[in-house]
């Protein structure tokens, strides 16, 4: 069936829409560090974002502490919360640093949970900065599914075939990754650092990765693609998000500890905007969690697809390579985060490495290596 | 998945994180250095294989080990970028390929960290494994003194006596699937067993994955087989092209199938910026499973290979095999059969090849040249257009003299050694279908009488596919378990209180991390525990507790 140059065309121009409304997005991202007013329900100092990100990271409403009561008082006053401390569950006991410790301390921010509300409520508020911010990455990413919509449609196939699509597909998972998380943990401000280079991605699609709407090579012809691709697409799109929150960790982090020995620390004021550095690795790692096991689904659906069309599961494509060592290096993490004195700073280099055999195999490989999956439509 | 292992070299309990570290033998002291001897060093040696740090280098060395893999050419993969690599860096690759790394997949290093890896998990897995059956038959703790030193906990009054409320209490437990156990004043609860269970199933499909992969190794086969339309050959290994055995596989395992060629069509995009590029390809087989079998059919496409015998065939390539017949001094027709050419431009397939006459008189004929399936002449120069054969011509260049086929070395049948023959003088000229070359000196004829089009076919045998594919899936099931089962532990204690009635405590804590939403379970819990609290009825509690199972409360395999 011919490509539908009309549809096409309109794909096109959904995703110059979408890196106008990102773009404008990431500027309001940015004025809210720049302008956005510092106190609004905020009652104390810089690290007040720390519980309340936190407690919603726990989302765990404020529990009854009940005091001993007769008979069916018992009843009602289990459902009313008092003087509820954010409920914060850590791991266990003795865990260091952990939101239990920092929770328990944490009754200032109180008053302000005692009606939630899903903007106002508490440490980390969305002011109009962040409002501005989020309604224009809704929009851009409603033109940006469009616009794969629309792509697939003209080519009357599955429209992630090529390196241009692909990046389309990924970046659309991953905003579609972190407005998720940032609705239900309120992690707001993270935008900022997510979508920027989301733009710059999706400007390099735009001009370097551009490829015409054309037919799918008969290698791609499967439902495989549907299973494989979209599964990969999905995990990559939360793996972007939780390398994003890995590096505002490692920051938030080293600016933690330079405080705590009093030098001075750099970005305060950013960073008083973003969660805390605990719980900027708890969503991280809850975050890897969620893709890990997507990821390892689609190499192994790919590894079906791979003997379906090759006559070998497994063959050490380059691309299999780095899907491998991709896997390895995330299953390290998962390990390291699990074992002392690979906790923290260390676990997360290992996840930043294991996003750059990511990031690797998708761009080094596409374009660099030859193999069997050279799909990427670039010459 | 996550805390798997104390570190032995430490032994600290509290390495194993979240709290899950009561795994008894936290290995002692580190072995005395010039103490005890070889036993102490053996159980130290194996304390350091199987601890979680030498896992993680390892993990890593297997990792950073697959990079050459991918960025040097590899003989398995691409024989003939080895041997360009090798022209290119004459000095470089000899030393490249003494530490195997124009084979790494297969190299004794490469194994070394695998199979050490699988070792030390092996060494962990297993006594885990003995370990859970232990406790599994094993009741939760008992209840801690203080349960408002608990992460979570709720202090509430009940009419009920202390016994009745505990009774209440386990009942509600027990009916959400709970372990319970009850003391002198306390119940003890826990949930969440399935958790290590997913843990130790993920583990041991890897360990399920590398033997079944290793079962492939051993027993499978590999072949190639390029086949000519109306062509057929049986699945022996004079028949096939390349033959790569397992190690345990002898010409004698081969199943005996047959495969023909009826037809084979390509379709290709004939329009726009990807004008040549294929749109589909079909080839219709004849086949049988064994001989004296009845024969059947297949329509052979990529992606859809065919399954006989459990061997699966896959079409791989495909190309023209232009038909020539040759006659030679004698008059004698000397040759007349199709030639494989081999594409050299995909999006063309203009293709090459040559012909090889041994038997014509009075000196052998060789031909090389190309086949073109829609020639075009651009300045004089012969292209191909497009790669669907709507103009063919060949064009080749003719040769008499010693082919050199008896001199015991073994030659390509794509290439023409013209070391001891000369070149004819013949005006070169495309060819048509039908057209012909007369040689000079009445050496002989060549007519180019039409063109077939053959297909390559890759034929695998790999015992281990569903054993691996069954440990894969295995694999991703412990791991969704591992990930979203929670063990969590919730305790009561109840003391007598005012007028016969009695307070009640009820303490809860989750055991894992990314048990965040615990927080929400033990709201339910304790809303459920007051309201069945705060009925005297005797005949409340079985009425209760469904009537409490509100979504809430149980979201316990949810998320």
């Amino acid at each position: 069936m011919p490509v539908n140059v009309g549809l096409a065309q309109l794909s096109d121009h959904f995703l110059l829409a979408t890196v106008f409304f990102y773009a404008l997005a990431v500027l309001a991202y940015a004025g809210d560090f720049a302008f956005g007013r510092r106190s609004a329900p905020r009652t104390a100092g810089t690290e007040q974002a720390a519980p309340v990100a936190e407690q919603a990271l726990a989302q765990a409403p404020p529990l009854p502490k009940v005091a001993v009561g007769a008979g069916v008082a018992a009843r009602s006053a289990a459902t009313v919360p008092q003087a509820a401390p954010p409920a914060t569950l850590s791991g266990g006991a003795g865990q260091p640093g952990s939101a239990a410790a920092q929770g328990a301390g944490g009754d200032g921010a109180g008053s302000a949970e005692a009606a939630p509300s899903r903007w106002r409520a508490g440490g980390a508020p969305a002011g109009p900065w962040i409002r501005a911010a989020l309604a224009l990455t809704v929009m851009g990413l409603a033109t940006q599914i469009l616009g794969i919509v629309t792509r697939g449609m003209a080519e009357h196939r599955v429209p992630w075939g090529n390196m241009y699509e692909f990046v389309m597909a990924i970046t659309c998972a991953a905003v579609i990754a972190f407005l998720g998380l940032s609705f239900r943990f309120r992690v707001y401000a993270v935008g900022f650092f997510l979508m920027a280079p989301i733009v710059l991605a999706l400007g390099l699609c735009a001009t370097v990765l551009y490829t015409a709407a054309g037919p799918l090579v008969p290698a791609l012809h499967s439902y495989w693609i549907w299973i494989h691709v979209t599964a990969m697409t999905v995990a990559i799109g939360a793996y972007i998000v939780a390398a994003t929150f890995t590096v505002l960790y490692l920051i938030a982090d080293r600016h933690a500890r330079k405080q705590a020995i009093g030098t001075e620390a750099g970005f305060g004021a950013v960073l008083a905007r973003l969660p805390s550095a605990d719980a900027l690795d708890r969503l991280s790692y809850r975050t890897v969690i969620f893709a890990f096991p997507i990821w390892t689904f689609a190499v192994i659906a790919g590894a079906i697809w791979a003997d379906q069309a090759w006559g070998r599961y497994w063959g050490w494509d380059p691309k299999e390579t780095w899907a491998f060592i991709t896997w390895v290096v995330y299953a390290g993490y998962l390990h390291a985060r699990a074992t002392a004195g690979w906790r923290g700073r260390k676990a997360a280099y290992i996840q930043l490495v294991g996003f750059a055999s990511l990031v690797f195999n998708l761009v080094g490989v596409n374009l660099w290596i030859t193999g069997l999956h050279s799909y990427a439509g670039i010459n | 998945m996550t805390e798997v292992r104390v570190p032995a070299a430490t032994g600290r309990p509290e390495d194993a994180a979240d709290g899950l570290s009561q795994l008894p033998g936290s290995p002692g002291p580190a072995p005395r250095r010039g103490g005890r001897g070889t036993v102490d060093w053996v159980r130290w040696g194996w304390r350091q294989l199987t601890s979680m740090r030498t896992a993680l280098i390892l993990l890593f060395l297997l990792a950073l080990g697959s990079v050459p893999g991918s960025v040097l050419p590899q003989q398995g993969i691409n024989p003939q970028a080895v041997q360009e690599y090798y022209a290119a860096h004459p000095a470089l690759a000899p030393w490249l390929a003494r530490f195997s790394l124009f084979n790494v997949f297969a190299a004794p290093w490469f194994a070394a960290i695998y199979l050490l890896l699988f070792l030390s998990l092996a060494g962990c897995v297993v006594p885990r494994t003995f370990r859970q059956f232990g406790a599994a038959r094993q009741q939760p703790p008992r209840a801690p003194r203080n349960l408002s030193r608990l992460p979570l906990s709720v202090t509430m009054a009940s009419p009920l006596a202390p016994d009745a409320a505990l009774a209440k209490a386990s009942a509600l437990l027990a009916g959400k699937r709970f372990r319970v156990r009850t003391g002198d004043g306390w119940i003890s609860a826990e949930k969440g067993y399935l958790r290590e269970a997913g843990n130790l199933l993920f583990h041991l499909a890897l360990l399920a994955l590398l033997v079944a992969v290793g079962m492939g190794g051993l027993f499978g086969y590999k072949a190639d087989r390029l086949l000519v339309a109306g062509q057929s050959f049986g699945n022996t290994v004079t028949a096939l092209d390349q033959f790569r055995p397992g190690r345990l596989v002898s010409s004698s395992d081969l199943q005996p199938f047959s495969i023909a060629l009826d037809s084979f069509s390509a379709r290709y995009v004939a329009s726009g910026p990807d004008t040549g590029e294929p749109a589909s390809f079909n080839a219709y087989l004849s086949y049988q499973e064994q001989p004296g079998a009845p024969t059947r059919r297949y329509d052979l496409q990529v992606n859809h290979p065919l399954n006989v015998d459990n061997v699966k065939v896959y079409l791989i390539g495909h190309g023209y095999a232009p038909v020539f017949r040759v006659a030679d001094g004698t008059g004698h027709v000397v040759f007349n059969g199709p030639v494989p050419f081999i594409p050299v431009a995909t999006s063309t397939l203009m293709s090459e090849g040559v012909i090889k006459v041994p038997d014509a008189r009075p000196q052998q004929l060789g031909f090389a040249g190309v086949f073109l399936p829609t020639t075009v002449d651009v300045g004089g120069k012969l292209q191909s257009a497009f790669p669907a054969p709507y103009r063919p011509a060949v064009s080749l260049v003719s040769y008499a003299g010693n082919l050199g086929m008896n001199s015991g070395v073994s030659q390509s049948v794509y290439q023409l050694d013209t070391g001891r023959m000369h070149k004819l003088a013949v005006a070169p000229r495309p060819l048509a279908p039908g057209q012909s070359i007369k040689l000079p000196n009445g050496m002989g004829t060549l007519t180019f009488t039409g063109y077939r089009q053959w297909i390559s076919l890759a034929i695998t045998y790999d015992p281990g596919q569903l054993p691996a594919l069954l440990a894969a899936i295995a694999a991703l099931a412990g791991l969704l378990v591992s990930f979203l089962v929670r063990r969590r532990r919730v305790f009561v204690r109840a003391a007598a209180g005012a007028e016969g009635g009695s307070s009640v405590e009820f303490g809860g804590l989750a055991r894992t991390e990314s048990s965040e939403t615990f927080g929400a379970e033990f709201e339910g819990l304790s809303k459920d525990l007051s309201t069945a609290l705060a009925s005297t009825g005797m005949a409340a509690p079985s009425a209760d507790i469904p009537a409490s199972s509100d979504p809430p409360s149980s979201p316990d395999e949810r998320e």
